[in-house]
């Protein structure tokens, strides 16, 4: 008996992409590399946010070495819309732009104070140093307060 | 006979779809017809109708935020086809890891020169470093990093692209 009558033997499973589609994964599937089969639900996100059309058309427009990473990216940002519809990755790139603001100005407010110190001065911050974003933290005693160690 | 004295011009959308554009069209309150790139972006990455299908399971007073959201990842992808606006994400989340070690060893400095620990000749500060992720920077392509409004949050930050879509202006704000 041939072995090509066996079941299956040298018959790659389809790729998820192919899977959810519903057509035959050939060989050079552009989707087969980067959306295996035990990962339904990556396919099933991107496809959802950016359709399989237009993320073939992307992956072909990218040199083969960069495709997993437009992969990975486009599977965050995919992940991250569906997580927050109206904003979606956007919405981390606020809070990390916040969180820069924040942390540089309490760089810049405890470098002032080490300027006092080295200075002689030794005033601690909060005597009308003027910090009064409620976000921030005066990292002794709280926004604006008197008080010590 | 009097001319059409109500004639709305078609969205950017329906121009772009060369469709007519109807009144109650889901597109024509966010993409105008004077901001086609806007749209010609988004319906590249996204494509119309999932763009559409977004639009109509959100609540009006959303659809605007979440245009310009997508407007901005639309762009980006464009202008960086392997990373998008996750390169943002990353450049950012190196920024504050890199300022909270900063602002961790200034504050052990500072409770050293509080406790008298470190002589006063020696009390020097860290030199901050430039935040890039905050200042307008020149990068590699040569421009600076543009802004994009959200929230009232005005995102500026160093991109390996030029200029980003500004959703309230669409103009250039940037060093580029």
């Amino acid at each position: 008996m041939a072995a090509s009558s066996s079941s299956s033997s040298f018959s790659k499973p389809p790729c998820a992409a192919c899977k959810f589609l519903r057509r035959r994964c050939l060989s050079g599937c552009i989707f087969a590399p980067y959306f295996p089969p035990e990962e339904p639900t990556k396919f099933v996100n991107v496809h959802k946010i950016f359709g399989a059309s237009n993320v073939s058309k992307l992956l072909n427009e990218i040199p083969a070495h960069q495709r997993e990473d437009a992969v990975n990216s486009l599977t965050y940002e995919a992940e991250a819309r569906l997580k927050d519809p109206v904003y979606g990755c956007v919405g981390a790139i606020t809070i990390l732009q916040r969180q820069v603001f924040t942390l540089q100005r309490e760089l810049d407010a405890t470098n002032a104070d080490i300027m006092r110190f080295a200075s002689g001065t030794g005033a601690p911050r909060g005597s009308g140093s003027g910090y009064d974003d409620p976000n921030s933290t005066d990292y002794w005693t709280g926004k604006g307060q008197d008080g010590g160690i | 006979m009097a001319s059409s004295s109500s004639y709305n011009p078609p969205c950017a959308a329906c121009k772009f779809l060369r469709r007519k554009c109807i009144p109650g069209c889901v597109f024509s309150p966010y993409f105008p017809p004077e901001e086609p790139q806007k749209f010609a972006n988004v319906h590249k990455i996204f494509g119309a109708s999932n763009v559409a299908k977004l639009l109509n399971e959100l609540l009006p007073h959303q659809r605007d935020d979440a245009v310009n959201s997508l407007a901005y990842e639309a762009e980006a992808r464009v202008r960086d086809p392997v990373y998008g606006c996750i390169g943002a994400i990353t450049f950012l989340q190196r920024q504050v890891d890199r300022l909270q070690k900063e602002l961790d060893a200034a504050n052990a400095d500072l409770i050293r020169f509080a406790c008298n620990d470190v002589p006063l000749q020696a009390a020097q500060p860290r030199p901050p470093q430039e935040a890039a992720g905050v200042r307008n920077v020149g990068f590699g392509g040569g421009g600076g990093g543009r802004l994009y409004q959200t929230g009232g949050v005005q995102i500026s930050y160093d991109v390996p692209w030029n200029d980003i879509y500004n959703s309230h202006g669409g103009g250039m704000d940037g060093n580029n």
